[in-house]
């Protein structure tokens, strides 16, 4: 274990894990929007950064990064920390003026408004859909393409999404809901990569629930090596 | 060619190849690197071959291809040695007259060099104002070599650097040289190479590795082009001494494929090396094995970044990932990785065969040796340059460089690619140094030197740079994808005259927040340009903001063309130039009339008029 001290408070943590994990484990807010416990992290939006102070000299890292280290002095709320935050905000807000935790963040750091021009998007590229479906779910089916203001979610070539599986896991951490999903009837659709991409749904033999879509219980299926029968019903019915 | 199995052997090579080389033999050394062979090198050297055939004259007068000589824009170069006579602006059409000078050892008066400021024809080489105030340790072999003929390198002393670290020296004597010198990356950020090497040396994983970083990418720079053309064996043999030293088998040279010829001279002298056993297994019979691949870059500029080179590297899209754990510790493929830049490996062999202390005679106290600059802009003279550390910025640009072309007053020298900083006429006494450079709000980089005279508008400058690193920009983090989105907006505002009072404010502050948030230090060194530019001409966002005015008169939004009725004798020069048919001939002897609605501002007719009957407001 390592100690480490977090806002005045002494904390201890696991050595290799991060000063966001550390935080979190101890209740100490940090900001984040691109961070998914379950998946790498990535220091996209930097909203975590915290400032450390070591040998009388301090420097701005992203927690979501930085391992732990004994004796590190972490702080979370000067005045560093605050201008980045805001500043994040205030870019995001002129990308994303109508997404509702962003417009939530700005009013928690008192961002009033934003001084650029607005554009309409909802997605802020944070990367969590991509790297939850390559990671958790193992197919890869979107990814982040191309580079600089250019780069977007997409498809691989744009094309099709064959790999996906309509699992929803996308449409589960995104933190601005840009990757919208939809079970109606037996149909499951998600809205995103510029099209409408449907799914059929399997219902539970017993409680005759829709539960998961087809491709996702094959694939299911292929990574648990269990029989068809298994996927007959539904987890609560199991 | 027989594979090389030991010192002696290395040695015994070395004389046989001197042994057949007459130095007082004629040689006519044709400047073939990339910027050569866009003057038409190709066809000089071919011109000279079939000329020396005709002849009949093979053994009597050598002909080399050598790489880059540095003094670029004057190609095609063509050196006679041994005299060293300096020809420039050479045409196929001169070969029969200049192989008549040489069998006669005269002088071709007419292609020799002038000088700019003197107005004088001077003979030799090494007279050239250009060459004479360098100090070059690392590029001068580009003079003596065929880059794609390991005789010439292992002529002139090549691969004795290694020979002597692996036969003399212990790993921990190598490492404690390159410490001693103190040699710093050439690549931008200036560590001490010996640091890196030692945490390299001393982290647990293997393999580890070695890394030459060829991913030379900011706008008007060739260093690395230029030494990875015309002398790729010297990166070599500084590569594999850092192998042995750090205890690397394995190594990589990631190099830009937009640099075709330095590509294949590189995958020639990797060969060659092998071929001779001065690379791969059992190195020159000591036991020590080592193999270099190249891989060759996609283009990205950010792949220049050594954690998104790496990734790249491995396969993946080439991103930059947070530096809190160093790639000497953990880096391609999480193994120990020692990535240097090219003119960082090409320096290791000089220390090694000159020593530390010799290194050390040479820079300031905390910046040794020389680096090379691409010396680019408003100079007359523009090429490559080889500076020892510490030389002032004046130095460099009067004395070098020939000072501002057209008789123009000097404006700012910019220093270390896109990201660099704007220096003014106040800081050309600034030696240069990488913390001094770094104090004043620059920054050394990799060595790109762009000369800007009083014609330059910096906020423009500033928006162009931006929007560069618009382009390339990974997009990872915020930060830098939406900063330097944002930056490059509020400058073009600026520079079309929709500029508020508040933009400066806005602008400095996410500078701030660049600087500070990035992920990596293609996004913190960002905001550079708008920073000096901010703080040594502010007065020129002033006057765009404010009063709508661009005092260098090139932001197009902001400026007007009007003839002065009593220059303009009517000749009709700029009616005729004028792509869009917005000036109308009013017959002889009557000025000209220019209508405003149709003008795009081009400035055409500016530059063409000749009696300066045309005015910009």
């Amino acid at each position: 274990m390592v100690t480490l001290t977090i806002d005045g408070q002494e904390v201890k943590a696991k050595e290799g894990s991060t000063i966001l994990e550390a935080a979190l484990e101890e209740g100490i807010y940090i900001p984040t929007l691109c961070y998914y416990e379950r998946v790498s992290p990535a220091g996209v939006c930097r909203l975590c950064s915290v400032e450390i102070f070591r040998d009388g000299h301090s420097r701005i890292v992203a927690s979501c990064l930085y391992p732990v280290e004994e004796g590190l002095v972490v702080k979370t709320d000067t005045e560093r920390v605050m201008n980045i935050r805001k500043m994040t905000v205030e870019l995001l807000l002129a990308r994303c003026p109508d997404v509702k935790v962003i417009q939530d963040l700005a009013q928690k750091f008192g961002v009033e408004r934003t001084e650029f021009t607005l554009e309409d998007k909802k997605c802020i590229l944070c990367g969590l859909c991509a790297r939850v479906c390559e990671e958790i779910v193992g197919v890869a089916a979107i990814s982040l393409v191309g580079r600089g203001t250019e780069r977007i979610v997409n498809t691989p070539f744009l094309e099709e999404p064959g790999a996906c599986i309509g699992c929803g896991s996308c449409a589960f951490v995104c933190p601005t809901s840009a990757i919208r999903m939809e079970d109606i009837g037996d149909t499951r659709t998600i809205y995103r990569w510029k099209r409408k991409v449907e799914f059929k749904l399997k219902q539970c033999e017993k409680c005759g629930r829709y539960w998961a879509t087809e491709a996702q219980i094959e694939h299911m299926k292929k990574k648990t090596g269990l029989p068809g029968e298994f996927f007959e019903v539904c987890p609560n019915c199991r | 060619m027989p594979r090389v199995n030991s010192r002696a052997e290395l040695e015994k090579l070395r004389k046989e190849i001197q042994e057949k080389r007459d130095p007082n033999k004629p040689c006519i050394s044709v400047s073939s690197g990339t910027c050569g062979r866009a003057f038409g090198s190709e066809r000089v050297y071919t011109a000279f071959e079939e000329e020396i055939e005709r002849q009949g004259l093979e053994s009597e007068i050598a002909i080399k291809k050598t790489g880059c000589l540095g003094f670029c824009e004057r190609g095609t170069l063509v050196v006679i040695y041994p005299e060293e006579i300096f020809y420039t602006r050479v045409q196929p059409e001169d070969a029969p007259k200049v192989i008549q000078s040489v069998k006669e050892r005269k002088v071709v008066d007419r292609l020799l060099y002038t000088d700019p400021v003197t107005g004088k024809k001077i003979t030799y080489e090494p007279e050239i104002p250009f060459y004479k105030a360098q100090q070059r340790i690392i590029s001068e072999a580009n003079r003596w070599m065929d880059p794609r003929n390991i005789e010439d390198y292992v002529a002139i002393g090549g691969y004795s650097a290694l020979s002597k670290a692996i036969f003399e020296m212990t790993p921990e004597e190598v490492l404690e040289e390159i410490k001693r010198a103190n040699l710093r990356g050439r690549g931008g950020g200036g560590f001490p190479t010996g640091r890196k090497w030692e945490t390299t040396k001393k982290s647990l994983g293997e393999p580890k590795y070695v890394i030459v970083n060829c991913d030379e990418g900011d706008p008007g720079a060739y260093m690395d082009r230029s030494l990875m053309e015309g002398n790729p064996h010297s990166v070599l043999e500084g590569l594999i001494i850092g192998a042995y030293t750090i205890g690397a088998h394995e190594g990589y040279v990631y190099i830009r494929n937009e640099y075709p010829l330095a590509v294949e001279n590189l995958r020639i002298a990797v060969n060659q090396a092998e071929e001779h056993g001065l690379l791969g297994g059992n190195i020159l019979g000591s036991g020590f094995d080592f193999r270099v691949r190249i891989s060759r870059g996609g283009g990205a500029f950010v792949c220049g970044e050594s954690s998104a080179l790496m990734a790249s590297l491995e396969g993946r899209p080439g991103e930059p990932r947070a530096k809190y754990v160093h790639a000497a510790e953990r880096g391609l493929w999480d193994r120990p990785t020692n990535l240097n830049n090219v003119e960082t490996w090409a320096n290791v062999p000089q220390i090694i065969l000159k020593g530390a202390d010799w290194y050390r005679g040479m820079g300031t106290d905390g910046s040794k040796g020389t680096k090379i600059f691409s010396l680019v802009g408003k100079v007359n003279n523009t090429g490559l340059v080889e500076v020892p550390m510490g030389i002032t910025l004046r130095e460099i640009i009067y004395d070098i460089g020939g000072g501002i072309r057209d008789n123009k007053k000097f404006k700012a020298v910019q220093t270390g690619g896109p990201s660099g900083g704007f220096m003014p006429e106040s800081l050309l006494d600034l030696r240069v140094d990488f913390d001094e450079i770094s104090k004043v709000g620059s920054m050394m980089g990799s060595g790109g030197m762009i000369v800007m005279d009083e014609g330059t508008c910096m906020v423009d400058m500033a928006r162009y740079f931006l929007s560069f690193l618009e382009g390339e920009s990974c997009g990872k983090c915020i930060p830098c994808r939406e900063g330097v989105k944002r930056m490059r907006q509020i400058l073009t505002g600026i520079t079309e005259g929709r500029g508020k009072e508040e933009d400066i404010e806005l602008l400095e502050r996410l500078s701030m927040y660049m600087a500070e948030a990035s992920l990596c230090a293609l996004g913190r060194t960002a905001p550079n340009p708008v920073l000096t530019s901010l703080r040594y001409f502010r007065d020129e966002y002033e006057a765009h903001i404010k009063e709508k005015r661009c005092p260098a008169k090139v932001c197009k939004e902001l400026i007007s063309y009007h003839i002065i009725d009593e220059k303009c004798p009517g000749c009709g020069l700029c009616v005729k130039n004028c792509p869009v048919e917005a000036i109308t001939f009013m017959g002889k002897k009557k000025p000209v009339i220019l209508d405003q609605s149709k003008c795009i501002k081009c400035g055409i007719c500016f530059d063409v008029c000749k009696l300066s009957a045309i005015d910009v407001r």
